[in-house]
């Protein structure tokens, strides 16, 4: 089965990193994975974005038009990918910064604090794309936290294995904000 | 089973040259290829290989030939502008016979263009480039897996007809991670009687030269080349093919266009139309031959050339159809990726 | 030879049999020779490599009996760069004009210079493009008339020649830079002295070694070579005086 996903948000928010612990995951479950990046100028201080498909099957293009599963984090980047939720696919949006959320109703929309989580909880905005993470796997189950958790420690280099228990910590609390499903 | 890995295309790129056993990087940093000389940069200390930021393009493409020259397995990465400035020197070194392979991470142009992914350095790279008649080989991969393979491949290629040969990616291959399977190191022994590394007094010196003044010298030369390019087609063309078994539609599309190509044979034949793909490996030496076999069926009605440009590759389909079957096409420019939906829509437009 | 005969001197076999094809009087005769004389007196034939240049001395690789590559017009010290990167324990030369060092090749040249890439550049001098005909070189003097400056070289229109002996040797890796002529055999003993020292800084890895030699081109400067003689002691070694112009330290060599 094929899912098409994007996360999109401002450059530095992360979420090219969530992009690729999300392949990454899905490869060491078996899957077949791709990751496309927007890049260059775009990227700084812009907005950024990448796609990113899990499939049990080879995929044919890394480049999606309708997503399954989108997660944005600024308003742009909401206006860009709200109408390009497929019907019945799943939009998680950060409602701390995004005051006015989605308008569809022929999608499931999911407003997540992310931002207000890690900088009050957690004291650290920079695990708020893990926050979302959290979130985002109670929600669509798309691969296993432990998966993640094997992802971030394969990626992250070894200077910063220290971070790894505030990780884990920001992704449980992501979690658990999803109270349904 | 190789180590498996989540890679860039150009990451992937420099971890497969090291595997085969790369001996010198030359290169300069261009956007959309600078993580390959970034990885190249970091990984050097590790592995037994030269990397050299050069000064310009112009001055990598010729460090290549000189240690090409010196009989060493030698690369450099660039991007369109980049690749522009070493066609002077890729003349030289297809004429010299120097084994050297380059690949290119198009970005859109003309000019300073954009740095996002096109394909519209196709004619550049495959009907020659710099002056003179000369082809190197071009291999386009459309996978951060076939990019590996095709590094491997490349080198092989080079040395096998002392060639230059060009890797034929794009801004898109070049960012996009994917799974690769990584194959095992080799140790390079390269056995380059020709190469410039001393004359010895068991043989003659070594000569390694582009220049023969006497026209009747450099017919010879250019017969030799020619004759070798005609080996080359006899052996090397490579393609690869989805869904054309019973193909009535048959799309032409290389690298990352192939890919988005791939997914509106999906699309349409879910919505009943016999769609195929057909995917050129090798854009020089092109496969007309079978293209041509295509054309020949009666259940084929039209080919359609999807392309990342303003239509380059499509007049080498329609020299391999010859005016038998209607050829198509489609493409978007400036640096867009044609999106599935599009081509499919442009499919719909020619049957009506 | 006959019995009672001593032989004082003969053409080095680094010198291949073919016919030097260069004008009279020209000193790219002396300066192959010299050079080649220094790589069979050293004993390096097998471990040499040189660079030829597009220029006069683009078929430099049909009288040099040792492996040669021909490089485009101003790449020779990519070129040399490339190979002394892949085959460091080899002697490696470019062999230059000063259109193609320091015209077309300026970037090239400077930025080995600035590696200290570790080869020896021999860069002739003559003011002059000799091959194409006799047009100005970014070295052709103040005042001097060429085929594209026939009224004189004007300063104001296009600069003065540029001094690369000078320049390089601002470089700090750059071990050794000496200006040498050959129009005396004083001058030549000196130039072959030069090309040794050269090789041997080479040899112990100390950097950069750059050779410029005052040279002529009778043809291109429209004069005998006596005369050509006379024109480089009047007016080009004024104004690029013989002279060494950085050497390594004592106890490095």
């Amino acid at each position: 089965m094929l899912k098409e996903m994007v996360f999109a948000g401002f450059g530095g928010q992360g979420v090219l990193s969530m992009g690729t612990l999300i392949a990454y995951a899905a490869m060491k479950e078996g899957k077949e994975v791709s990751w496309f990046p927007s890049y260059g100028p775009e990227m700084r201080g812009g907005t950024a974005n990448c796609m990113v498909n899990v499939s049990d099957e080879a995929i044919s293009s890394p480049i999606d038009t309708e997503f399954d599963i989108a997660a944005v984090f600024n308003i742009p980047s909401l206006e860009k990918f709200e109408p390009k939720v497929k019907k019945g696919g799943i939009l998680i949006w950060e409602n701390s910064v995004i005051k006015k959320g989605p308008t569809r109703k022929d999608i499931h929309s999911y407003g997540v604090p992310a931002i207000r989580t890690a900088t009050d909880k957690l004291k650290n905005i920079k695990v708020m794309n893990m926050v979302a993470m959290g979130a985002l796997l109670k929600i669509t189950q798309i691969v296993k936290k432990e998966s993640v958790l094997t992802a971030l420690k394969g990626t992250l280099p070894e200077r910063y294995h220290h971070l790894l228990p505030l990780n884990r910590n920001a992704l449980d609390m992501g979690f658990d904000l999803i109270k349904t499903k | 089973m190789g180590e498996i890995r989540l890679m860039k295309g150009n990451e992937a790129l420099g971890e497969a040259a090291i595997r085969a056993g790369l001996q010198g990087y030359f290169g300069y940093p261009i956007t959309p290829q600078s993580e390959v000389m970034e990885y190249l940069a970091q990984q050097e200390p590790h592995h037994n290989y030269v990397f050299l930021q050069a000064e310009s393009e112009v001055a990598a493409v010729n460090m290549m030939y000189g240690a090409g020259g010196a009989g060493a397995r030698v690369l450099t990465t660039t991007s369109s502008p980049g690749f522009s400035l070493m066609q002077e020197g890729i003349s030289y070194i297809a004429c010299a016979e120097i084994p050297c392979l380059f690949c290119n991470v198009v970005r859109g142009g003309p000019g300073l263009g954009t740095i996002q992914p096109s394909q519209s350095d196709y004619f550049q790279s495959t009907k020659g480039g710099g002056h003179g008649d000369y082809h190197t080989i071009v291999l386009a991969p459309n996978s951060v897996q076939e990019m590996v393979d095709f590094v491997y491949l490349g080198f092989n290629l080079a040395d096998k007809y002392r060639t230059p040969v060009t890797i034929l990616s794009d801004g898109a291959i070049g960012q996009m991670m994917e799974k690769v399977e990584l194959p095992d190191p080799v140790e390079y022994k390269p056995d380059k009687p020709w190469a410039t590394t001393g004359k010895t007094k068991d043989r003659e010196r070594n000569i390694l030269t582009s220049l023969y003044i006497q026209s009747e010298d450099m017919e010879k030369k250019n017969q030799k080349l020619q004759k070798k390019y005609e080996k080359i087609k006899q052996n090397e063309i490579r393609f690869d093919e989805y869904k054309t078994e019973d193909a009535e539609i048959i799309i032409v599309s290389f690298g990352l266009s192939s890919r988005v190509s791939r997914k509106s044979v999906d699309i349409g034949r879910a919505q009943g139309m016999k769609i195929g793909l057909f995917r050129p490996q090798t854009v020089w030496p092109f496969p007309y031959e079978k293209l041509r076999e295509y054309a020949d069926k009666d259940r084929v009605k039209f080919f359609i050339s999807i392309e990342m440009n303003a239509g380059q590759m499509v007049e080498d389909v329609k020299l391999a159809v010859c005016g038998k079957k209607p050829v198509h096409f489609y493409g978007r420019m400036g640096g867009i990726v044609p999106d599935s939906y599009e081509v499919i829509e442009q499919i719909k437009k020619i049957k009506e | 030879m006959k019995k009672g005969y001593k032989l004082i001197y003969k053409r080095p076999q680094t010198l291949t049999k073919t016919r030097i094809n260069y004008c009279p009087g020209c000193f790219h005769s002396t300066m192959h020779k010299l050079l080649m004389e220094v790589v069979e007196e050293m004993g390096i034939q097998e471990k040499t490599v040189g660079v030829c240049p597009v220029g006069c001395s683009v078929f430099a690789y049909n009288y040099m009996n040792v492996d040669m590559q021909e490089a485009a017009h101003g790449r020779a010290a990519a070129v040399a760069t490339g190979i002394k990167r892949m085959l460091p324990d080899r002697y490696v030369f470019s062999y230059q004009g000063d259109g193609d060092l320091a015209a077309i090749g300026t970037a090239e040249t400077l930025h080995a210079c600035n590696r200290g890439e570790n080869f020896t550049f021999v860069f002739i001098n003559n003011g002059i493009y000799g091959m194409t005909g006799g047009q100005m070189a970014p070295t052709t003097l103040e005042g001097q008339k060429t085929t594209t400056s026939p009224y004189g070289r004007d300063p104001e229109k296009i600069g003065l020649p540029l001094k690369m002996a000078e320049i390089v040797s601002q470089f700090e890796r750059v071990a050794y830079v000496e200006r040498v002529s050959c129009n005396t055999p004083a001058n030549t003993r000196k130039a072959k002295k030069a090309l040794r020292n050269a090789f041997e800084y080479q040899g112990k890895k100390l950097g950069t070694t750059f050779i410029e030699v005052a040279s002529n081109c009778p043809s291109g400067w429209k004069m005998t070579p006596e005369q050509s003689l006379k024109w480089l002691e009047e007016r080009v070694f004024p104004y690029y005086p013989l002279k060494v112009f950085k050497k390594p330290d004592k106890k490095e060599v």
